[in-house]
C-alpha cells in the first residue's frame, strides 16, 4: 500500500516545517511508529513517526528544506509496488506561490541558491520597516521584489509587521556604536511576534503574593524520601496547586476570543522551559485529573523531551494556563507576559529564607513570591487576588496536594 | 508670446543680441547670401552689414580658430559650422584651444565664443552628414554644450550662450527648424546648465534632449492613453549637466529611461544612468534603460534610416519593459 | 641643400649698424636681450637635465636675432602669438624672466600660474598671447585676433610666429587664404631653421622657399637673414607698417638655425655636427657683437657689464623659481570656466 508521508501539523498555528534530519533513508524498512524524521517548527524540533509499515521508497524533501504543512515529504510503500506520479514530482519547491500567500523565500543556505532579488527601493523600504524580504513574493521581472510588492505586503499585515521604530537595523542609525548583527532563529521570531502581540492586545495587570513554603518543602522532602517514582520538584507542586485552584476558578482557565470569553473544560498547564535557543512551553494536559506523583513523572519526561528537542505532538497541546519558574536563578520575583490566548500566567521566584513576624516575634521562614499576570478583559483584580489566596493556601497547607 | 518656428526663434535671438552688443558678429559658410545653410542667418548681413555678418570659405579649421582668436581679441563671435559632422574638422581648435585657454594660461582670459552646428539625422543625408556627435564634445571640460529642443529654449539658450563668457557649442537639429512653439517676446533668457521638466508624471522618468525630447513627449502622450504617466525631463544642456532635476524626478518615479539619437556606447545615456545609480541607488525600482540610435553609420535608404533612429514606438516599448511584471 | 647653400642662404642683410637709424642705447639693448635669451636657454637646459624642469623644453639657441629683431618693430599695443619654442619671444616681448623661470618650474608665481609650462607662456598685459603647442594651430587664432583689431578698430598688428614645419599643415593654407580675404593686419613670420623636429625641410615641403607659399595667395612675402638682428628688424618694420596701414597680411621667412636639438629629448641624429659648427660661425650674438665693436658702439666694459647683468638676471630668476611655492591643489578646479 502506498502511503504518502506529509509534513504534519504539530501545533495549532504551525504553517510549515523544516526537515532537519531524515532518520531513515530511501530503501530502509519502516515499521509503523518508527521515527523517520526530525522536523523543526517555529517553536521546537519534533520527531515525526511513520503511520504505516513498508519501505521508505522515496524522500521528496531533502534535509534543510522547508515545506508547508500537508505537503508530501516521502513515500512509504511495499518494495516493488509501483509509485504513481513520483517520477514527475520534483523535490518540493521551497516556494509554492499558490499554496501559501506569504511563503517565505529560500534562505540561500548554500552558495548556489541566489539571494532574494529585490530593487534597491524595495530593499530600503523593507529595511526601514524591519521586514524580512524572504516573506515577500516578487512580481517584477524574474521574480524581482519591487516597491509595490513590499508596500502591498505591509498593507495587508500591519499587525504582524513590527513597527518601524524598533526596526532591528535602523536605516539611519543615530549612533555609531559598533555592533554584531544576529539573525533571528525561527523560535526567536515566534517569541518576538507572540510576546509583542500579547502585550499589545491583552491589558495586563499583576498581583503578587508571598507564600510560606516551609510546609510544602517538608512534604516534598518526605515524599521524595519514600523513593517511589519520580522525584517531586517545587514546580510539580506548583502545577498541582494551580490545577486545583483553576478547578475552583474556571474564569481564570479561560481566553478572550471574538468578543466573548471561552472557559475551557480541560486544565492544560504549560511549564515554561528555558532552552539555549529560547523559551518553550510544553504542556501537561488535564492536570486536574492527575496526581502529584503523576504530574511529577510526566513533567520530568516532558521537560526532558523539550530539552533534547524531541517533543511530540501531544506536548504541543494547547495550554490554558502557564507557570514560569525562575526560582533556580535566585530571583526575588518577576512579572511574566501572558502566553496568548491564555488569560493568565504565574511567575514564580526563588524560595528564600526571610524574616517574618509570627505572633509578634520575628522568625525566619522559607518564602516564595509569585506574581499572577492577568488579562483584564477576562479577569478582574478581585478574582485574581482570590485566586492567589487559594493557591497560596494549597501550598501552605500542602496536604491538599496529595489528597 | 508668439507662435514661431525653431528657426525663427534662433534668428530672433541672433538679431536681438547683435543689436544689443556690437561685439557680436557672425561668420561661417554661406551665412550671407545663402542665409545660412538652414536659413537661420537670412537677412542679417543686409541689416547689420558685412563687417558683422560675413562668409568664410569652406575651411572649418580656420573658421573655428579665427573665432577663438576673435573672442580672445575682444569680440563675441557666433561662428556657424553648418553641421556637427564638419565640426570634426574644427575639433582641434574647439577642444585644444577654445576649451583650454582659460585654464592653460592661468585664468588670464576666457573665450566668449558660440559655435553653432546642426546635429542629428533623419533627412536621408547618409552617414557622414547625419551624426550626433555631442558626446564627444560634452566630454571636454572647458566647453559648454547646449542642445535646445523647442523654439522657446532655442531662443533663450542662444541668447544666454552669446552672453556667456565661455566657449559654447550650440547644437541645433535639422528636423526641428520647422517645429512651431510658443516663444516669449523680448528678453527671454534660459540659463545654461538647467534642465526642464517638460511633462510631469509619476510612473517613469524619461530623460532626453534635442529632437528626442519631442519623441519622448510623443511617447508619453501615447503611454498616457494606456494609463502610464511618464515624466519627461529635457536636459537642454549637456555640459554643464543638471543632474539635480533628473534626480528629483527619479526620486519621485523610481524608474528612468534615457532617450538619445546618438549611439549608445559611451554616450549621454550612459552618463545619466551612471550618475542616477550613483546618487539615487536606493530610489530605484528597476534598472535604468537607454534608448539610443542604432549603433551603425546612418544609411540613406528611408526605411533603414527610420529604423535606426529612436521613435515614439521604441520608447513606449522600452518603457513597458521597464514596468513589466511577471505576475501578482 | 648643399654645403654652400646652407651657409649662404640668402635673404636681405641689413645695412651697417651706423646706418640703421638706431641709437646706441637701443643697439646695446638688442645685444643685451639676445644675451639674456641665450643664457636663459642654457640655464633652462641645465636645469632640465637636473630634473628641475619637466615636460618638453624647446630651446632657442641660435635664433635670438629673429625674436629680438622682429619684436622690436612692434608697438606696445600690438600682439605676439607664437609656437611652442617661445622663450626667446617672451623675453624679447619683455616678460619677466623670474616669472618665466617660475613657470618652467611649475610654480604658482609663473606667468600662467604653473598651468602651462614651457610651451604656453602667456601675458595678456604685455600683448604676449602665447605659447601654443599644436603645430600650425595658432595661425587661425592670429587671423581671429586680426579680425578683432579691424572690427574694434584697435589698430593692432598681430605678429604670428611659427616654424618651417608648420607650413605644410592645412591650417597654414586656410589661414593665409582667409587672412588675405579678410584683410587682417597679421605679419606671418616663419622661423625657417631648416628642420621640422627631425625632418629636413626638403623632405617635408615640395618647395624650399617657404615665402613662395604665401605669394600664392597674393600676400607680400620676402626672405630675411635671421641671423642678423638688424636685418630682422628692418624687414619687420616694413611688414608691420604695411599691415598697420591696412595693407593686409605680410609674410616673412627668416632663415635661421637652432644650435640645439628640437627639444631636450632630441638625440639629433638627423643632421651632421659639421653643419651645426658651420652655422655656429654665424652665431647671431657673436656676429652682432663683432659689428658693434667694429663700429665702436660696444666697449669691452659694456660687454662685461652686460654679461654680468644677464648672468645676475638669470641667477635671480632661478632663485625666485626655486623659492616660489607650488600652485595650491585648489587650482585644479579653478579657471575652467569664466562663468562656472
Amino acid at each position: 500500500m502506498v502511503t504518502e508521508v506529509v509534513m504534519p501539523k504539530m501545533g495549532y498555528d504551525m504553517t510549515e516545517g523544516t526537515i532537519v534530519r531524515w532518520r531513515k533513508q530511501e530503501g530502509d524498512e519502516v515499521k509503523r511508529g518508527d521515527i523517520i524524521a526530525e522536523v523543526e517548527t517555529t517553536k521546537v524540533t519534533v520527531e515525526v513517526e511513520a503511520y504505516s509499515s513498508g519501505i521508505l521508497r522515496k524522500i521528496l524533501v531533502p534535509e534543510g528544506q522547508t515545506v508547508p504543512v500537508g505537503e508530501v515529504v516521502a513515500i512509504i510503500a511495499d518494495r516493488d509496488e509501483p509509485i504513481p506520479g513520483v517520477a514527475e514530482k520534483a523535490p518540493a519547491r521551497e516556494r509554492a506561490p499558490q499554496a501559501v500567500k506569504e511563503a517565505p523565500r529560500p534562505e540561500g543556505a548554500d552558495e548556489e541558491s541566489p539571494r532574494v532579488p529585490a530593487s534597491p527601493i524595495a530593499r530600503r523600504i523593507a529595511r526601514e520597516q524591519g521586514l524580512d524580504l524572504r516573506r515577500v513574493t516578487g512580481t517584477g521581472p524574474g521574480g524581482r521584489i519591487i516597491k509595490e510588492d513590499v508596500e502591498a505586503f505591509l498593507a495587508k499585515r500591519p499587525a504582524e509587521a513590527p513597527r518601524p521604530s524598533p526596526a532591528p537595523v535602523a536605516a539611519a542609525a543615530p549612533h555609531d556604536i559598533p555592533y554584531e548583527e544576529r539573525e533571528l532563529s525561527r523560535l526567536r521570531q515566534t517569541i518576538a511576534r507572540r510576546m509583542a502581540e500579547s502585550k499589545r492586545v491583552a491589558p495586563h495587570f499583576y498581583v503578587t503574593s508571598e507564600i510560606d513554603m516551609t510546609e510544602a518543602l517538608k512534604l516534598r522532602q518526605g515524599l521524595n524520601a519514600l523513593g517511589e517514582g519520580a522525584k517531586i520538584s517545587v514546580t510539580d507542586m506548583l502545577v498541582k496547586a494551580a490545577a486545583k485552584t483553576l478547578q475552583e476558578f474556571p474564569e481564570v482557565n479561560a481566553s478572550f476570543a471574538d468578543g466573548k470569553i471561552r472557559v475551557y473544560r480541560r486544565i492544560n498547564i504549560g511549564v515554561a522551559v528555558a532552552l539555549e535557543q529560547g523559551l518553550v512551553t510544553p504542556v501537561l494536559p488535564d492536570c486536574d485529573k492527575k496526581s502529584l506523583a503523576q504530574i511529577a513523572r510526566e513533567a520530568k519526561e516532558l521537560v526532558e523531551r523539550a530539552r533534547t528537542g524531541r517533543m511530540r505532538q501531544e506536548d504541543l497541546t494547547p495550554g490554558t494556563f502557564t507557570i514560569s519558574n525562575l526560582g533556580m536563578f535566585d530571583v526575588d520575583d518577576f512579572v511574566a507576559v501572558i502566553n496568548p490566548p491564555e488569560a493568565a500566567v504565574l511567575a514564580v521566584g526563588s524560595v528564600i529564607p526571610r524574616p517574618v513576624v509570627v505572633g509578634g516575634e520575628v522568625k525566619v521562614a522559607d518564602r516564595m513570591r509569585v506574581t499572577l499576570s492577568a488579562d483584564h478583559r477576562v479577569i478582574d483584580g478581585a478574582v485574581a487576588a482570590r485566586f492567589l489566596q487559594r493557591f497560596k493556601l494549597f501550598l501552605e497547607q500542602p496536604l491538599h496536594l496529595v489528597s | 508670446m508668439a507662435m514661431i518656428t525653431y528657426r525663427e526663434a534662433l534668428h530672433h535671438a541672433l538679431r536681438e543680441e547683435m543689436t544689443r552688443d556690437e561685439r557680436v558678429l557672425i561668420f561661417g559658410e554661406d551665412v550671407v547670401a545663402y542665409g545660412g545653410a538652414y536659413g537661420v542667418t537670412s537677412g542679417l548681413a543686409k541689416d547689420y552689414g558685412e563687417k558683422r555678418v560675413f562668409d568664410a570659405p569652406i575651411a572649418e579649421g580656420v573658421i573655428a580658430g579665427a573665432a577663438v582668436g576673435a573672442a580672445m581679441g575682444g569680440l563675441r563671435p557666433v561662428a556657424e559650422l553648418m553641421t556637427i559632422n564638419f565640426a570634426l574638422l574644427a575639433a582641434d581648435q574647439i577642444i585644444n584651444h577654445a576649451a583650454k585657454v582659460m585654464h592653460m594660461f592661468g585664468g588670464q582670459m576666457s573665450v566668449p565664443l558660440v559655435i553653432r552646428a546642426v546635429g542629428g539625422g533623419g533627412a536621408q543625408l547618409a552617414s557622414t552628414h547625419s551624426q550626433s556627435l555631442e558626446p564627444m564634445f560634452a566630454h571636454v571640460p572647458g566647453l559648454k554644450v547646449i542642445t535646445p529642443a523647442t523654439p522657446a529654449d532655442g531662443k533663450g539658450l542662444l541668447k544666454s550662450a552669446i552672453r556667456d563668457d565661455d566657449p559654447v557649442l550650440f547644437i541645433e537639429h535639422a528636423l526641428l527648424y520647422r517645429v512651431r512653439g510658443e516663444v516669449p517676446e523680448g528678453e527671454h533668457l534660459v540659463p545654461l546648465g538647467k534642465a526642464e521638466v517638460k511633462r510631469e508624471g509619476k510612473d517613469i522618468t524619461l530623460v532626453a534632449y534635442s529632437r528626442m525630447t519631442l519623441v519622448a513627449l510623443q511617447a508619453a502622450d501615447l503611454l498616457s492613453q494606456e494609463g502610464i504617466e511618464a515624466e519627461v525631463v529635457d536636459l537642454r544642456s549637456l555640459r554643464p549637466l543638471d543632474m539635480e532635476t533628473v534626480l528629483a524626478s527619479v526620486r519621485k518615479t523610481h524608474r528612468a529611461l534615457t532617450v538619445e539619437e546618438a549611439w549608445r556606447t559611451y554616450g549621454i545615456g550612459a552618463e545619466i544612468a551612471s550618475r542616477i545609480q550613483e546618487e539615487a541607488f536606493d530610489d530605484l525600482d528597476a534598472p535604468i534603460r537607454r534608448v539610443s540610435g542604432v549603433e551603425v553609420p546612418l544609411p540613406y535608404a528611408k526605411n533603414l534610416e527610420q529604423a535606426a533612429i529612436p521613435d515614439a514606438q521604441r520608447v513606449m516599448k522600452a518603457v513597458k519593459e521597464v514596468l513589466a511584471r511577471t505576475g501578482g | 641643400m648643399n654645403h654652400e647653400e646652407k651657409t649662404r642662404v640668402g635673404g636681405k642683410t641689413a645695412t651697417k649698424v651706423g646706418q640703421s637709424g638706431l641709437d646706441k642705447k637701443t643697439l646695446l639693448n638688442f645685444l643685451h636681450q639676445m644675451l639674456l635669451i641665450r643664457k636663459f636657454e642654457d640655464k633652462a637646459g641645465e636645469l632640465y637635465a637636473r630634473g628641475k624642469i619637466a615636460g618638453f623644453l624647446h630651446l632657442y639657441n641660435g635664433e635670438e636675432a629673429v625674436a629680438v629683431g622682429a619684436i622690436s618693430a612692434l608697438e606696445p599695443h600690438d600682439l605676439v602669438i607664437t609656437h611652442y619654442r617661445d622663450h626667446g619671444h617672451a623675453i624679447a616681448r619683455g616678460l619677466d624672466v623670474k616669472r618665466l623661470m617660475a613657470e618652467l618650474f611649475g610654480k604658482a608665481t609663473g606667468v600662467a600660474k604653473g598651468h602651462g609650462g614651457s610651451m604656453h607662456f602667456f601675458d595678456a598685459s604685455l600683448g604676449f598671447y602665447g605659447g601654443w603647442a599644436i603645430v600650425g594651430g595658432h595661425l587661425p587664432l592670429a587671423v581671429g585676433l586680426g579680425l578683432a583689431s579691424n572690427t574694434l578698430r584697435k589698430n593692432q598688428v598681430i605678429l604670428c610666429i611659427f616654424g618651417d614645419g608648420g607650413t605644410n599643415i592645412g591650417y597654414f593654407y586656410e589661414s593665409l587664404n582667409v587672412a588675405k580675404l579678410w584683410n587682417v593686419p597679421v605679419v606671418f613670420l616663419c622661423e625657417n631653421n631648416l628642420y621640422g623636429m627631425g625632418t629636413a625641410l626638403h623632405r617635408a615641403s615640395a618647395i624650399r622657399e617657404v615665402y613662395r607659399k604665401a605669394a600664392v595667395f597674393d600676400i607680400a612675402a620676402e626672405r630675411v637673414d635671421g641671423m642678423d638682428v638688424l636685418a630682422m628688424r628692418e624687414a619687420t618694420v616694413k611688414a608691420v607698417a604695411h599691415a598697420r596701414a591696412g595693407g593686409g597680411p605680410y609674410f616673412l621667412e627668416a632663415m635661421t638655425y637652432r644650435f640645439r636639438g628640437h627639444s631636450m629629448a632630441d638625440p639629433i641624429l638627423y643632421r651632421d655636427k659639421s653643419e651645426v659648427e658651420e652655422w655656429k660661425q654665424r652665431d647671431p650674438i657673436i656676429l652682432f657683437q663683432q659689428r658693434l665693436r667694429e663700429e665702436g658702439v660696444l666697449t669691452p666694459q659694456d660687454l662685461e657689464q652686460m654679461e654680468r647683468e644677464t648672468d645676475e638676471l638669470v641667477a635671480d630668476a632661478v632663485k625666485f623659481a626655486e623659492e616660489s611655492p607650488e600652485p595650491p591643489l585648489s587650482d585644479l578646479h579653478e579657471d575652467i570656466y569664466a562663468n562656472p
